[in-house]
C-alpha cells in the first residue's frame, strides 16, 4: 500500500476502481473474442461480439453506479487529501455514469453502419468516464489535471474513431491541437496558482491566498484558468473547435462530449473557483473603471458572449450536429449564469441545469444517431423531414428534447432555466437574467425549425430510421428523465441543493 | 372537481392515440364526446360557485415541488369560473366545427386541440404562479402546430410569429414572477408561488414598476394590445377555423385574465401609475384596429382586426380602475369570446364551401343561405353592441365605468364603437345583400344540422347576456370588489363621482 494510503481510501475509490478494472476487462474481452473482422457489408445488425462488449460495458457502468453507494452521504477526503468524497462529487459521478450508459446504448448500431470495429471504443468511453469522475472528486490541482488528461486523451481518440472518414479525422486533429493548447493554458494558470499559494491543494489555497496576496500574478493565473476552462466548456470566445469537432466525431461521442466533458469541466471549474478561490469571487483581482473585479466578472462576460453568439450562430445551421454544437455553446452560457450568481443558489442551479441538459442533449443525439443509415449521413436537418408521419414515437421524443433545450415547460429544460434565472435574480443579476431569457426565446426559433421539419413538412423523402432496441432504450431513458424532471423536479432540486452544499465545506 | 375538468381533455388526447389512424370518424366522435363531456363537467361550476362565498372556491391543493415552495393549487372565483365555462364551451364548439374541415392528419389535430384545452383550463384554474406559467407555456406548442400544419396562406410564417412573439413576452414575465418570488422570500422567509399570498403582499413601488413592465410584456402580447398586435392578424387569418375560434375566444383572454388576476391586485401602485400608458395604448388599439378593419378585403382578416379593436375596449374598461368598468371589461371578454368566436366560425362556413375569403367574391348570400344569414346578422349585431344582445351590456358598462374617470376616454371608446358598426355592417351588406353576381355562390348549401348546432349555444348566450345579464354580473361582484380593494382601496362610486360633467360631444351612444 502506498505510504499515507489506507484501506478506507480504496473503499471510497471503489467506483473509480470498478471503472478502471472494467475498462481493462472490456479491452481484454475485445482482444480475446472471435469475430473481430470488419462487419460484413450490408449487415447493420450488431454481431454477437458487439453485443457482448455492450453488455460488459453496461455491466461495468452499473457496477460502478452501485459502488457509488459507498460514498452516499459521505463527507470526507481520502488519499492524503487529494480526493473529496462528498455530495458534489457524487452528483457528478451519477451524471457521468448515466450519460456514459446512454452513450454506450447509442453506439453499437451506429458503429456497424459506419463500418468500424468497436475495438477500443468501449474501453475509451470507460476511460473518459474515469477521467471525468476523477475531475469531479479531485480537490488538488494535480489530481484534477490527471483526470482532465485522462478524459481529454480518450476523447481525442474517440473523435477520430471513424478512421475512413475525413471529417472524423479532421475533428480529431482539431480537437487534439486546440485541446492541447487549452491544457497548456490551464496548466500554466495552475502553476502560477501553485507559485502564489505554495500548494496545489484547493482547500489550502482557499485559506492561504487572502485578499492582500492579490496582484498581477493572481490576475494572470485567473485569466489563464478562465481561458483554459473556457475551451473545455466551449464558451465563447474559446469555442471555435466545438462545431467542427461535434460535426465530425461519431454521433454518440458528440453527445457524450457535449454532455459528459462539459459537465466534468464545469465540475472542475466549480472546484477550482468556488472551492479554491472563494475570496476572489467578487473582488481582489484589481479594479476596472473603479469597480473591484473578481473572477465572476470574467464568467459574466463569457456567459453573455456564449449565450448570444451561440444562439445566433445556431440560427443559420443546416447541419443538425453543428446546430446542436452551437446550442451547446449557448447552454454553457446559461450554466455560467449559475456560476456568476455563485453559491449557494447559483451552484445549485448549475447542477440542476447540467443534469437536465444531460438528458435532453443525449436524447437529441440519440435521435440523430438513428438517422444514420448506410446511405444517409443523417446529419442534415432535412433528413428529419416527415419523421412525424413515419416514426411518430421518435418524432414525439425529438419534439420533447427540442422544447426542453429551448426551455419550454413541462420539461426538465424549463425547470433548469427557471432555477438558473431565479438564481441570477436572487443574486441581483437581473440584466444577466434578461439577456438569458431573451436568448432562450431566440433559441426556440431554431429548435422549432427542427420541429417544423419533422411535423409540418411532408413529402419528398421519408427518413429511414435505424432503430435498435439499445438505441430505443437510450431514447426512452432520456425522454423519461426530461419529462419526469419537468413535471416533478422536486427530487432533482433537493439532490442538487444537498450536493452543492458540500462544495467548499472543509470536511477533513 | 377542477382537476377532473382540467385533465379530461388530456386523457381524451391520450385515448385518441389508441384509436386507429385510419378511422377518422371514430377519432372525430371520441374527440367530440370528450370535449362535450368536459363542457358538461364544467357546467356545475355555474351552480357550485357561490357569489357571496369564499374568495377562492373548489380549491384543490397538494405538494408539487416542495424544494421551491411550488404547489399544485387550483381554485376559482367568479371570473375564472366564467372563463372556464367559456373555454369548455368554445372547445366543444371548435371540435364540432372541425368535423368536415379537417381531413388530413385527423388524429394529430384532435390530440393538439385537446392538449391545448388542458393548457387553457390550467392557466385559468392555477392559483400557483409557477403552475400558471407552466400551463401558459403549454398552450403555445399545440397552437403552433394547429396553425402550422392545418392553416392556410403563409401558415408557417404566421405560426412561428405567433410562437416567438408570445414566447418572448412570456419569458420576460417569468422573470417578473421570479422577482416577486424572491422578494416575498427575502421579506418573509417563506418560499411560495401562491397567488393568493401575493394578493396580500406589499411590494415596494420601485419593484412594482419593473414587475408590472415584465408582466405587461407577457400579457399585452397575448391580448394583444397595440403595438404588440402584429402577430394576431397573421395568426388568425392563417389558422384553421377552429384555431381562430379558440385563439379569439379563449387565448386572447389569457392576456386580460393575467392583467386582472395578477397585475392589478399584486401591483396596485404600478397599475395606477401606468393608467395613462395603458389607456393610451387601448384607445389607439380601438381606433387603429377599427380603421384597419375597414380597409380589409379579406373577410377573416377583417374579423381579426376587429378583435384588436374589441380587445382594446376590454383593456380600456379594465384600466378605468372602477368597479363598473372592470365588470364591463370582464363581461365584454365573455362577449368577445362569443361573438368573435362565432364570426370566425361564420367565415369558416363560407370558406369551407368556396375556399376563398375575399369579400369581393361574395354577395347576395342571404338568398341562398337564409339560416346562415340570420345567424350572421345576430352575431354582427352582437359584435357592434346592439341593445338586447350581449355586446351592448359590456360596452355600456365599460363606457359607464370609463366616463366617470374621464369623459374623453369614453368618447374615444365610443368612436371605436361607431367605426365597429361601420365595418361590420358594411361587411354584412357586401356579403349578404344584393343580387348574386358570382355564379359560384348560387349553389351554396345552407347550414347543416351539425353547423346549426355549433352556433346554437352562442346565439342563445348572446341573447341571454343581452337580456338578463344579472346572473353573470352577480358572479363577478366579489372578484371585482377584491381587485378594486387592492388597486383602488379608496374608491367609492358615490364619493368619487363628480358632479355630472357637461355632456361631451360623442360621449354617449
Amino acid at each position: 500500500m502506498p505510504p499515507g494510503f489506507s484501506s478506507a481510501d480504496f473503499y471510497y475509490l471503489l467506483p473509480e476502481l470498478v471503472v478502471t478494472a472494467g475498462a481493462l476487462l472490456v479491452m481484454a474481452a475485445d482482444l480475446l473474442m472471435p469475430g473481430r473482422s470488419a462487419p460484413a457489408p450490408g449487415r447493420d445488425e450488431p454481431g454477437p461480439a458487439d453485443r457482448v462488449l455492450l453488455a460488459v460495458t453496461l455491466a461495468v457502468l452499473a457496477g460502478a453506479g452501485l459502488s457509488l453507494l459507498t460514498a452516499a452521504g459521505g463527507h470526507t477526503t481520502i488519499a492524503r487529501g487529494l480526493f473529496a468524497i462528498d455530495g458534489f462529487a457524487l452528483f457528478f459521478k451519477v451524471l457521468f455514469l448515466g450519460s456514459a450508459a446512454v452513450t454506450v446504448l447509442m453506439s453499437p448500431r451506429y458503429l456497424r453502419v459506419e463500418g468500424v470495429r468497436p475495438g477500443e471504443y468501449y474501453f475509451l468511453v470507460l476511460t473518459a468516464t474515469l477521467g471525468m469522475m476523477v475531475m469531479a472528486g479531485a480537490i488538488d490541482l494535480i489530481t484534477i489535471f490527471i483526470g482532465l488528461e485522462t478524459m481529454a486523451i480518450s476523447f481525442y481518440v474517440l473523435a477520430g474513431f471513424i478512421r475512413p472518414s475525413r471529417r472524423s479525422n479532421e475533428a480529431a486533429v482539431k480537437y487534439f491541437v486546440l485541446g492541447a493548447f487549452s491544457l497548456g493554458l490551464l496548466l500554466y494558470g495552475m502553476s502560477l496558482l501553485y507559485g502564489l499559494a505554495g500548494t496545489t491543494h484547493l482547500r489550502t489555497i482557499a485559506t492561504t491566498l487572502a485578499a492582500e496576496d492579490a496582484g498581477p500574478m493572481l490576475l494572470l493565473a485567473v485569466i489563464l484558468l478562465v481561458a483554459g476552462l473556457g475551451f473545455k466548456i466551449a464558451a465563447v470566445p474559446f469555442h471555435m473547435w466545438a462545431p467542427d469537432v461535434y460535426e465530425g466525431a461519431p454521433t454518440p461521442i458528440t453527445g457524450f462530449l457535449s454532455v459528459g466533458s462539459k459537465a466534468a469541466s464545469f465540475a472542475m471549474l466549480l472546484r477550482i473557483f468556488v472551492e479554491g478561490l472563494p475570496a476572489f469571487q467578487a473582488e481582489g483581482l484589481g479594479e476596472f473603471f473603479g469597480e473591484p473585479i473578481g473572477w465572476r466578472a470574467f464568467f459574466y462576460i463569457l456567459s453573455i458572449l456564449s449565450m448570444t453568439a451561440g444562439n445566433i450562430a445556431a440560427l443559420t445551421q443546416n447541419n443538425i450536429k453543428r446546430m446542436l454544437a452551437y446550442s451547446s455553446i449557448a447552454h454553457a452560457g446559461y450554466v455560467l449564469i449559475g456560476v456568476v450568481a455563485g453559491p449557494p443558489l447559483g451552484v445549485d442551479a448549475a447542477l440542476v441545469y447540467l443534469m437536465a441538459y444531460a438528458f435532453m442533449q443525449l436524447g437529441a443525439f440519440a435521435i440523430v444517431t438513428m438517422l444514420r443509415a448506410r446511405d444517409v449521413i443523417g446529419d442534415d436537418i432535412r433528413d428529419l423531414t416527415g419523421l412525424a408521419a413515419s416514426r411518430p414515437g421518435a418524432a414525439v421524443a425529438m419534439l420533447v428534447f427540442m422544447l426542453s433545450l429551448g426551455g419550454l415547460p413541462p420539461t426538465a429544460g424549463f425547470m433548469a432555466k427557471l432555477w438558473i434565472f431565479g438564481a441570477a435574480i436572487e443574486a441581483g443579476y437581473v440584466g444577466l437574467a434578461v439577456i438569458g431569457v431573451l436568448n432562450s426565446a431566440i433559441s426556440l426559433y431554431y429548435y422549432v425549425r427542427v420541429v417544423v421539419v419533422m411535423w409540418v413538412r411532408t413529402g419528398e423523402r421519408t427518413p429511414a430510421l435505424t432503430v435498435s432496441p439499445a438505441l430505443a432504450a437510450a431514447v426512452v431513458v432520456a425522454l423519461a428523465g426530461t419529462l419526469l424532471f419537468g413535471l416533478y423536479p422536486g427530487p432533482l432540486f433537493d439532490l442538487a441543493a444537498a450536493s452543492s452544499a458540500a462544495l467548499g465545506r472543509a470536511g477533513l | 372537481m377542477l382537476s377532473l375538468i382540467l385533465f379530461t381533455p388530456l386523457a381524451g388526447a391520450l385515448l385518441l392515440l389508441f384509436v386507429g389512424r385510419d378511422r377518422p370518424n371514430a377519432i372525430r366522435w371520441v374527440a367530440t364526446l370528450v370535449a362535450g363531456l368536459d363542457f358538461l363537467l364544467a357546467v356545475p361550476l355555474w351552480f357550485q360557485y357561490e357569489p357571496g362565498g369564499a374568495a377562492w372556491q373548489l380549491v384543490e391543493r397538494g405538494p408539487w415541488i416542495p424544494a421551491i415552495g411550488a404547489e399544485y393549487h387550483l381554485g376559482v372565483d367568479g371570473f375564472s369560473a366564467l372563463l372556464i365555462l367559456l373555454t369548455t364551451l368554445m372547445g366543444a364548439i371548435a371540435v364540432l366545427s372541425s368535423w368536415a374541415a379537417i381531413t388530413e392528419r385527423v388524429r394529430e389535430y384532435y390530440v393538439f386541440m385537446l392538449v391545448l384545452q388542458t393548457g387553457m383550463l390550467g392557466a385559468f384554474m392555477a392559483l400557483d404562479f409557477l403552475l400558471f406559467f407552466l400551463f401558459w407555456e403549454v398552450m403555445l406548442v399545440p397552437m403552433y402546430f394547429l396553425i402550422g400544419i392545418w392553416g392556410g396562406g403563409r401558415r408557417l410564417y404566421s405560426a412561428i410569429k405567433f410562437f416567438i412573439y408570445t414566447l418572448a413576452g412570456s419569458v420576460v414575465m417569468l422573470l417578473g414572477i421570479l422577482a416577486l418570488y424572491f422578494h416575498h422570500q427575502s421579506v418573509t422567509g417563506v418560499s411560495t408561488f401562491d397567488v393568493t399570498v401575493y394578493h396580500a403582499m406589499a411590494v415596494p413601488a420601485d419593484l412594482q414598476r419593473w414587475v408590472f413592465l415584465a408582466f405587461f410584456l407577457g400579457f399585452a402580447v397575448k391580448v394583444p394590445l397595440f403595438p404588440f398586435h402584429t402577430w394576431l392578424p397573421d395568426a388568425h387569418t392563417d389558422a384553421p377555423t377552429a384555431g381562430s375560434v379558440i385563439l379569439a375566444a379563449v387565448l386572447l383572454k389569457m392576456g386580460t385574465y393575467g392583467f386582472i388576476r395578477f397585475s392589478l391586485p399584486i401591483l396596485p401602485d404600478a397599475s395606477r401609475a401606468f393608467v395613462p400608458l395603458m389607456v393610451a395604448l387601448s384607445i389607439v388599439g380601438i381606433v387603429y384596429g377599427a380603421l384597419v378593419a375597414l380597409a380589409q378585403t379579406d373577410w377573416k382578416r377583417l374579423v381579426a382586426y376587429s378583435s384588436v379593436s374589441h380587445m382594446g375596449m376590454v383593456m380600456l374598461g379594465m384600466f378605468a380602475l372602477t368597479p363598473v368598468g372592470l365588470t364591463g371589461s370582464i363581461i365584454q371578454q365573455i362577449n368577445h369570446g362569443i361573438s368573435t368566436g362565432a364570426l370566425f366560425l361564420i367565415v369558416g362556413i363560407v370558406y369551407e364551401r368556396r375556399h376563398t375569403r375575399d369579400i369581393a367574391e361574395y354577395g347576395g348570400l342571404s338568398k341562398v343561405m337564409p339560416v346562415f344569414a340570420a345567424i350572421f346578422l345576430i352575431m354582427t349585431m352582437s359584435s357592434i353592441g346592439l341593445p338586447a344582445l350581449n355586446g351592448f351590456i359590456g360596452e355600456l358598462l365599460i363606457l359607464q365605468g370609463v366616463f366617470v374617470v374621464n369623459p374623453w376616454w369614453a368618447a374615444a371608446g365610443a368612436a371605436g364603437i361607431v367605426l365597429g358598426a361601420a365595418y361590420m355592417l358594411w361587411l354584412y351588406q357586401r356579403t349578404m345583400f344584393g343580387k348574386i353576381e358570382n355564379p359560384a355562390n348560387s349553389g351554396l348549401r345552407d347550414l347543416s344540422a351539425r353547423e346549426v348546432l355549433t352556433f346554437a349555444p352562442l346565439v342563445a348566450l348572446a341573447f341571454w347576456i343581452g337580456l338578463y345579464p344579472a346572473p353573470f354580473i352577480d358572479r363577478l361582484e366579489s372578484s371585482v370588489e377584491r381587485v378594486m380593494a387592492r388597486v383602488q382601496p379608496d374608491y367609492s362610486p358615490v364619493a368619487r363621482t363628480p358632479v355630472p360633467p357637461p355632456v361631451q360631444p360623442g360621449g354617449g351612444r
